[in-house]
């Protein structure tokens, strides 16, 4: 990354190397809190927080941690990170950190921050390791968003918690689909979303490690 | 004890930490080519979570929870409340726990050792492990049922684990979309177990 500009490293997780959708890090916390999509954005910003932040820590002490111990080392700095949001949650949103439960702290084990302090920001200086933090952030919101939004607009008939399609049971014509809401559903979209991804970038696609052969003796396709 | 049989059988079907959850995710998509190898993560799971489970419910009873450091005698101890350093804990633990059997099995029981391979390392930022002790902790299990807690949440995964490397072997023979191949179509298929899974949602003993 010789030539790496600010506006490069911000903008290319977003969409050229989005994290979840192309490297398929940081699924693990990431489905359970996207049925509506307020859940999802504060989840996004607490990553956003915290990925930025300890890729900055993480770089500012590059030179100092010895390399046999960097993992305990990083893991420390994004649990402390974790611990603040955590804090900062429960005191001012005590609603929401009931519904995002144990999944803000499962944020410490999101591969993507992980692989951020370990990937980028050990080799690069703070200020562009903190950008690099929240373009991951972002890229990682990014599909949150999208799946929070298709969960919530045809699971329960709204976006952000107005109502867009009325429901029946409130006097209105959308049948609200129930499977929506239900933890499958978040697997199917975002298959979806990949397969879609990789259709417009065809170069992402993986081989085929078993490819049959083609029958080469036709007498003996009848 | 019938109780304990419930929790046991609720954590392994109903509350499926890979498939209610979503939980382990990266480790679950990434190891689920090969059943072999699938298999020993999966034992290599319980393992830990049986251990580290009850582990981190003892701290968390004796050391963090609110009033739980009464029992030093230092006057004003039972105001003491360190639930907050609850996460910087429960993870250094599950990072000691994961070394110290890399190292008992190493000296040990070599064939097992063999056996798990690479696999026992990346277990510390498996989040089905980290997910599990803080499901304990939220639901203020007593020791008794993080035990069983622990042991039914990581016979669960073992399952899921399991049953989606059979499937996509089996898979290897069909023809998928191009751009559904390896990643999209795993996805899907997990969808589809999960919905499978749900059936169980409701039983109790």
């Amino acid at each position: 990354m010789a030539d790496a500009t600010t506006k490069s490293v911000l903008t290319s997780p977003v969409f050229k190397n989005n994290p979840i959708a192309l490297q398929v890090l940081g699924i693990c916390s990431a489905l359970a809190v996207t049925t509506s999509m307020s859940v999802s954005l504060v989840m996004t910003l607490a990553v956003i927080f915290v990925c930025a932040f300890s890729n900055l820590f993480v770089s500012l002490i590059r030179n100092h941690i010895p390399s046999s111990i960097r993992i305990i080392v990083q893991m420390t700095i994004i649990a402390s990170l974790v611990i603040v949001v955590d804090q900062i949650l429960k005191a001012y949103a005590y609603e929401m950190s009931k519904q995002l439960s144990v999944f803000v702290g499962l944020i410490i084990t999101n591969c993507i921050i992980m692989g951020r302090a370990e990937g980028f920001a050990m080799q690069n200086s703070p200020k562009m390791s903190f950008i690099d933090g929240i373009g991951n952030g972002i890229g990682y919101g990014l599909i949150l968003m999208i799946v929070g939004f298709f969960r919530e607009l045809f699971g329960s008939g709204s976006v952000f918690g107005f109502t867009v399609l009325q429901p029946v049971q409130d006097g209105g014509w959308y049948v609200p689909n129930g499977l929506l809401l239900l933890p499958p559903s978040a697997f199917f979209i975002i298959g979806l979303i990949i397969w879609v991804l990789r259709s417009m970038n065809p170069e992402q696609i993986e081989e085929n490690e078993f490819k049959m052969k083609h029958n080469t003796e036709p007498k003996e396709a009848v | 004890m019938e109780h304990y049989l419930s929790l046991f059988v609720a954590s392994v079907f109903v509350e499926n930490l890979a498939l209610a959850f979503f939980l382990g995710m990266c480790t679950f998509l990434a190891v689920s080519k090969k059943v072999s190898a699938a298999f020993g993560l999966g034992i290599a799971v319980i393992v830990v979570l049986t251990i580290s489970v009850p582990v981190n419910n003892v701290i968390f009873n004796v050391l963090l929870a609110e009033g739980a450091l009464s029992w030093t005698g230092i006057s004003g101890a039972e105001n003491i409340d360190l639930s907050f350093l609850g996460l910087l804990s429960y993870i250094g633990v599950i990072a000691a726990l994961v070394q110290i059997l890399e190292m008992f099995l190493d000296k040990y029981v070599p064939v097992l050792y063999n056996a798990l391979g690479v696999f026992l390392p990346l277990i510390t930022v498996n989040c089905a492990i980290l997910g599990g002790v803080l499901f304990m902790v939220e639901r203020n299990y007593n020791f008794g049922e993080s035990v069983v807690y622990g042991l039914g949440s990581g016979v669960g995964w073992a399952l899921a684990i399991t049953a989606l490397a059979g499937i996509r072997e089996k898979l290897k023979y069909s023809d998928v979309p191009g751009s559904l191949q390896g990643l999209g179509i795993t996805f899907i298929t997990v969808g589809l177990m999960s919905l499978g899974f749900m059936s169980f949602s409701g039983i109790q003993l």
